[in-house]
């Protein structure tokens, strides 16, 4: 069971297609997680048509309807086919970014047994895999800018509250928080920030030894 | 261009507990190419009483079942040209915009099989169209999606839950158009504009009223279909 959602703002954001990479990676996997959020974009997308209707129309040239015509002819138009039910931990959306399932991410150990995978998505926003082993907690760390991540597998909890999977937490600037996976099942995340990573700074934090509990 | 409006009426039919086919024309009549927005006509056609439903579902089901030309004529009348303003408002050059229009269009036909009436209405499915090509062309941030979930060949969505949505679509119009003029403009930049998420996430009250129920009942018929 979901519990904690998408904002309104990341969906109008998302649906008007107006986010850094990072952010729409954030948001398709956790639609791809969720029917609520996927339910949600879809009312934001109804906004975007509504406005489409209504828009002022700008004349095509004379020509352009026959054109697009001759450009279809002979192209039937795909068929439906029944979706197949994904099977495996990672959603589609971070699979494309991944090249495979779980088994392919290039983790890189960052220290008590935490490790990452940085994904390659555009500067304006970074994102990145974490792995969290059961009971392992991430030191207290503030951020800069809107740290968002969701749940692919097992849990983890700070102290706002409990997020298992497909649950997101988007935490702002102001939260400063001690993130601690659940005991048994390592925590996978998706990580989002608008903040470029600094991994200088970031570096001797984590560091420093991660706590057991 | 400026379509005349032309009044439509739902007529139930007997014994629709089971109605077969994605037909909705069977039980919509409506006029060729109704619409209920000529131009800027905004707040007519009272939302909610029937009257008008299910522009265009009558072309997108000709064009995904017999690749209707006059079907696609009549939807690339209407459409191209809001496609292009639409394109132009994004900072598009007319000639550009032109093109792309065009593409938005082919695109329309290739996937006309994959609209499904019960989760959007013909002008949202293809807004979803021409805001990705939109980010194709201005953007270089990638948008990745969610897996599609569509209707498998032999499933049909339900033909109230056609009706309904429909409805629902036409109630969000009119509730966006009798918006503050204000608040409306800032929603219109945040769709065919540039906004940053920052300016975004100021925006409040955005109209959405029920559609959202109606569009989570649809996917539950669907994910209970697939399985």
């Amino acid at each position: 069971m979901i519990r904690h959602h998408l904002s309104d703002a990341l969906l109008l954001g998302y649906s008007a297609g107006q986010l850094p990479e990072a952010f729409n990676l954030i948001v398709a996997a956790h639609v791809a997680m969720c029917d609520e959020c996927r339910a949600r974009l879809a009312a934001h997308d109804s906004v975007g048509g509504a406005l489409l209707e209504d828009c002022d129309s700008v004349p095509m040239a004379k020509d352009s309807l026959s054109a697009t015509l001759a450009r279809i002819k002979g192209h039937a138009p795909e068929p439906r086919v029944k979706p197949s039910p994904v099977r495996g931990v990672l959603p589609a959306p971070l699979r494309d970014y991944v090249g495979g399932d779980l088994e392919n991410v290039r983790w890189r150990a960052i220290g008590g047994g935490v490790k990452q995978a940085i994904l390659p998505t555009t500067r304006a926003a970074s994102a990145r895999l974490l792995f969290i082993p059961g009971g392992v907690a991430v030191p207290d760390h503030g951020h800069r800018g809107t740290e968002l991540t969701l749940v692919i597998r097992g849990a983890f909890r700070d102290e706002t509250d409990r997020f298992g999977p497909g649950d997101i937490e988007i935490a702002t600037e102001e939260l400063e928080h001690t993130p601690v996976a659940e005991a048994g099942v390592d925590c996978i995340c998706l990580a989002v920030t608008d903040a470029p990573l600094k991994f200088n700074a970031f570096m001797p934090r984590i560091l420093q030894p991660f706590m057991r509990i | 261009m400026l379509q005349i409006a032309t009044k439509t009426v739902i007529e139930k039919p007997t014994g629709w507990s089971t109605p077969q086919g994605r037909d909705a024309a069977s039980f919509v009549k409506r006029g060729k190419g109704a619409s209920t927005v000529g131009n800027r006509d905004r707040g007519q056609g009272t939302p909610g009483n029937g009257q008008t439903a299910g522009e265009w579902l009558d072309q997108m089901d000709r064009l995904a079942k017999d690749s209707d030309e006059a079907a696609f004529a009549e939807l690339f009348e209407h459409f191209a040209p809001r496609i292009k303003a639409f394109l132009m408002k994004s900072g598009t050059p007319a000639s550009m915009a032109e093109e792309c229009a065009q593409d938005v269009m082919a695109t329309v036909w290739r996937k006309s099989q994959m609209f499904d009436p019960a989760r959007a209405s013909v002008a949202t499915w293809i807004f979803t169209i021409a805001r990705n090509r939109r980010i194709d062309l201005i953007r270089r941030d990638r948008r990745p999606e969610p897996e599609d979930l569509t209707w498998g060949p032999e499933e049909e969505p339900d033909q109230l839950d056609v009706l309904s949505l429909q409805q629902e679509s036409r109630k969000l119009g009119a509730a966006l158009a009798d918006l503050p003029t204000a608040q409306r403009d800032l929603i219109e930049k945040a769709y065919f504009g540039d906004m940053s998420h920052g300016e975004i996430a100021r925006i409040t009250g955005l109209p959405l009223g029920t559609i959202k129920s109606r569009i989570r009942l649809a996917l539950e018929k669907l994910r209970l279909a697939m399985t």
